[in-house]
């Protein structure tokens, strides 16, 4: 196991919403302004909805629902 | 529909019957680690496609997510002994089976890696104390560690299958039944009235509720599987709307590994389809070695899990309320309060007694009481 093996990328962002930021994480659990930033891109990224890739065959969805209802999931 | 952790559900299941295997060194596996390829094959652990390798273990130590980025806090591993594996090396492929699973599995090498046991346990346990179950079964581990991806061909029908559903079928499930937001409850106990006030406080703002046990190896003095089972049995008959709750097992083996394992425990139930996850005080922990409310602190740290915790703290019985209380919501002193512990519940249960019905519902405590074996030994 090495000790840190990940690659970090820097980007920029304008000094006066650093400077907003970096007052706004003051006492909070953010340690950086990198760490506040990362937070919230995780949570846009994450929101973003992307298409399900669910599509069930037709036999695969007969498949699927005989067996929920043998065992008494579905009627 | 929520869609899966990664963004796919993985399968790796190929069900080909009379495959030949013989070319290939075969090895057998610990029951535990041939639930592993179950959950993996089953999409339980998606994105995981395989066992970790170098890098996605290291981010996962230190960041608690895998090299992609995507959360990721219990390491999925398969461990050999040096003298077994010396033949062998990255790009071969070997077969994995495991008689009590009926689990026949190809492993893709990509990986063959050394470990430092101190550290792994350290990290994912927060303790090197070899008294931690979770850390006793890392020092246990043999000497390398392999990644790579693997195949599912066999597994064999076992008992509770009928209890048992994978996430495309709790996903096709969840749809049919019209429910879009579902709360999952992970349990290994049988349900106390406490645990159907937190369930039933959950349900009230979703569409459904998934229970969702642990059915595996478990510690001396655990309630057995059964007993779990037919304890919710009980409690759903008369006690939930037909409509609005299921309940399916999950194998697994818990690793007391306390916040990291909360995020686990989340994960795979948004695999499940669950939208929702209840977490309880001190989740997944064991002896002092967290803090109460530690496994729900640590969802702050991933705002991109994908699945909604729902934190919930110990409730008790208010004498003077009259109803099941939480410190949050209750003015009344400490002397009012009847707590739910598991631990007296349990004790009444093996002197073979009936618990209070304020503690415990009259139809779950007499199912409990018919089985001659309650716990495990």
């Amino acid at each position: 196991m090495e000790k840190d093996s990940k690659n970090y990328t820097t980007i920029s962002i304008p000094t006066p919403l650093a400077k907003k930021i970096k007052e706004r994480i003051k006492g909070t659990g953010f340690t950086s302004l990198s760490s506040y930033v990362t937070y919230v891109l995780r949570e846009i990224i994450s929101s973003e909805k992307e298409e399900n890739d669910e599509a069930f065959t037709k036999e695969d969805e007969e498949k699927v629902r005989d067996r929920l209802r043998a065992l008494g999931y579905l009627e | 529909m929520i869609k899966p952790h990664g963004g796919k559900l993985v399968n790796r299941l190929i069900k080909k019957k009379n495959i030949d295997l013989g070319g290939y060194k075969k090895f057998e596996i610990s029951t535990n680690t041939s639930e592993d390829i179950l959950n993996i094959a089953n999409g339980i652990f998606s994105p995981l496609n395989g066992f970790l390798g170098n890098n996605d273990l290291n981010n996962i130590l230190k960041d608690k997510r895998l090299e992609d980025d995507t959360p990721w806090t219990i390491p999925i591993l398969i461990d050999f002994d040096k003298n077994d594996i010396k033949e062998l090396k990255e790009g071969d492929t070997v077969v994995l089976t495991n008689k009590e699973t009926g689990v026949t599995s190809l492993l893709d090498i990509e990986e063959i890696q050394d470990y430092d046991k101190k550290t792994l346990a350290q990290n994912v346990y927060k303790t090197k104390d070899e008294n931690h179950p979770g850390v006793a079964n890392i020092y246990n581990m043999k000497d390398k560690l392999v990644g790579g991806k693997i195949t599912l061909y066999e597994n064999k029908e076992r008992e509770y299958d009928n209890y048992n559903l994978t996430p495309k079928e709790t996903r096709f499930l969840f749809k049919e039944k019209g429910w879009n937001e579902i709360v999952a409850f992970q349990t290994r106990n049988p349900p106390h009235i406490g645990h159907e006030y937190v369930q039933k406080t959950a349900l009230t703002f979703v569409d459904g509720l998934f229970i969702n046990p642990i059915i595996g190896k478990k510690k001396s003095g655990d309630f057995t599987d059964d007993v779990i089972l037919a304890s919710y049995e009980a409690l759903m008959k008369y006690y939930y709307p037909k409509e609005r709750a299921v309940m399916s097992i999950l194998r697994t083996s818990m690793k007391y590994a306390g916040p990291r394992e909360a995020i686990h425990h989340a994960i795979m139930r948004k695999n499940f389809g669950c939208t929702h996850f209840i977490v309880g005080r001190d989740h997944a922990g064991v002896g002092d070695y967290y803090g109460p409310y530690d496994a729900h602190d640590i969802f702050s740290e991933f705002p991109d899990l994908g699945i909604t915790p729902l934190f919930f703290r110990s409730f008790s019985r208010c004498t003077k309320c009259d109803s099941v209380v939480n410190d949050k919501i209750c003015p009344h002193e400490q002397k009012y309060h009847v707590n739910f512990a598991g631990k007296k519940i349990r004790a009444i249960l093996r002197d073979g007694k009936v618990p209070p019905e304020d503690m415990m519902r009259k139809e779950v405590s007499e199912t409990i009481l018919k089985f001659d074996k309650t716990f495990v030994e």
